[in-house]
């Protein structure tokens, strides 16, 4: 019970991303089992470790957590990232919601074909800067605060951080309408635990390539046909 | 219009009404996304009112107003607050009225299997989308799903502690969203629980509940499947097709 978290994913961002990102921003170091054959996989549904035949995966606390959403909510109100009262987390969770879909369009990315990717990329840089960023950047300048809920540092803060770090892989200078946005990265990535997970050696992973997609089509046996979002 | 006591200035009277009034649901005439949220209010005996987008107009009055965070709808007002993005939403109704479990334990078991029912019915939510020869892959998807996926789970949850409600032996956001599951997937295989006798009584007694009684009586605020009108006005109010 007082273990480390084990993580079971591929060995890649995908939907697990996110909960490196809460753990290291937590400060809770955490293992990790990384999925290269069909095997492994097939013996984690064997054993029933995975609820609805899915990864992500998290072992924690005796649980057996899956869906992202759900990890993430866990580890968020056990690090005191989740806000102090229902209406803090009512903000919080509207805004990790809007990073969600916003980071949704950037993890499909890999699996489309060349052309689609040209369109998605179109629509990644769109969306940012004309429905998510613009609605970040006016909560911290109608608030004036350092993060983006109830003055403290929160899950939402991390959750957009990542999400600026991704959309900047696809367009580095997206945030130049936002100068919100940038003193707020700017702010975060020099928080000590953000900063170390930045750094290489970290088991932050990598933008996924050719080799991670081919991995998850083969584990999963799934995702060979994966088109733009409209 | 609630009265107003004469001690309080006119602004924080309309303050305080507008807090305790019900809360108002932003969305089409029809299920969508919102009608969960229109399940767990009915759930827990809330009175709530709704403002139906039929209008491109209506969609850019909101939008001009700064009143959709994601320029999206659905938009729940509640307790001051214009809530949008439906997880946020159903969190914040489920945690005020004691339908969030006791404990973080509890909880993580709740956001676990509904956002399992939430994928089954995300199925559903578009399948009328579909040109017929989709419908026709996508009906054998959701039977499939329903039946090696997700219901399994829910019938060994309840099989494995034997008590009435899937989490913490009492009423909670999971038990509402599973039945509205179930209801769904009837509505498109009408056998689908035939090997799930557990389920099949948990949809008896929950259907029996007294607020959810009411909920599935005809003039509820429940809405019908979706229809061509549906559709139509959906593709109007975003300028689609």
């Amino acid at each position: 019970m007082a273990g480390k978290p084990k993580l079971y994913y591929f060995d890649g961002r995908g939907k697990m991303e996110s909960v490196r990102w809460l753990l290291a921003a937590a400060g809770v170091e955490f293992e990790e089992e990384l999925l290269e054959t069909r095997e492994q996989y097939e013996k984690l549904l064997q054993d029933g470790a995975l609820m609805f035949q899915q990864v992500p995966m998290v072992e924690i606390d005796g649980m057996k957590l899956v869906q992202t959403r759900a990890i993430l909510n866990y580890l968020a109100a056990t690090h005191n990232l989740y806000g102090r009262d229902l209406k803090e987390r009512a903000l919080i969770d509207m805004y990790v919601e809007g990073t969600t879909d916003l980071m949704q369009l950037i993890l499909m990315f890999p699996f489309l074909s060349a052309e689609d990717k040209e369109k998605q990329h179109a629509l990644i840089v769109q969306k940012a800067t004309n429905r998510y960023f613009p609605a970040y950047e006016k909560v911290l300048r109608d608030h004036g605060q350092d993060y983006l809920v109830g003055n403290q540092f929160s899950w939402a803060d991390i959750h957009l951080f990542e999400a600026i770090l991704m959309v900047e892989e696809k367009k580095c200078d997206v945030l130049s309408e936002f100068p919100q946005l940038q003193m707020f990265k700017a702010r975060i990535s020099n928080m000590p635990r953000i900063k170390k997970f930045l750094e290489p050696g970290s088991q932050r992973k990598p933008i996924p390539d050719d080799k991670y997609v081919e991995t998850v089509r083969r584990v999963l046996q799934m995702y060979y046909n994966v088109k733009a979002s409209v | 219009m609630p009265k107003v006591c004469c001690c309080l200035s006119s602004s924080q009277a309309i303050r305080s009404s507008l807090m305790a009034g019900k809360p108002k649901l932003y969305y089409f005439n029809g299920r969508g996304r919102m009608e969960s949220v229109r399940w767990l209010l009915a759930a827990a005996g809330i009175e709530f009112v709704e403002e139906f987008l039929e209008t491109r107009e209506q969609y850019e009055k909101l939008l001009q107003d700064g009143a959709l965070l994601f320029q999206q709808v659905p938009m729940v007002e509640i307790d001051g607050m214009k809530m949008v993005q439906t997880r946020a939403i159903l969190g914040y109704i489920a945690a005020k009225h004691n339908l969030y479990g006791k404990n973080l334990k509890e909880r993580a078991l709740i956001d676990m299997y509904v956002e399992g029912t939430r994928d089954l019915m995300d199925l559903i939510r578009v399948h009328h989308k579909f040109s017929p020869e989709e419908q026709e892959k996508n009906l054998a998807l959701i039977n499939e799903r329903a039946t090696a996926r997700y219901f399994p789970v829910y019938e060994k949850v309840l099989k494995d502690h034997g008590t009435e409600f899937l989490v913490g032996n009492q009423l909670t956001w999971a038990d509402v969203q599973l039945i509205e599951a179930i209801l769904m997937v009837e509505e498109k295989v009408s056998t689908i629980l035939s090997k799930f006798p557990l389920l099949q009584d948990f949809k008896t007694r929950i259907c029996n509940i007294p607020t959810i009684k009411k909920f599935l009586q005809p003039g509820s605020q429940r809405k019908p499947p979706p229809d061509e009108s549906y559709v139509v006005t959906a593709n109007r109010v975003f300028n689609r097709k």
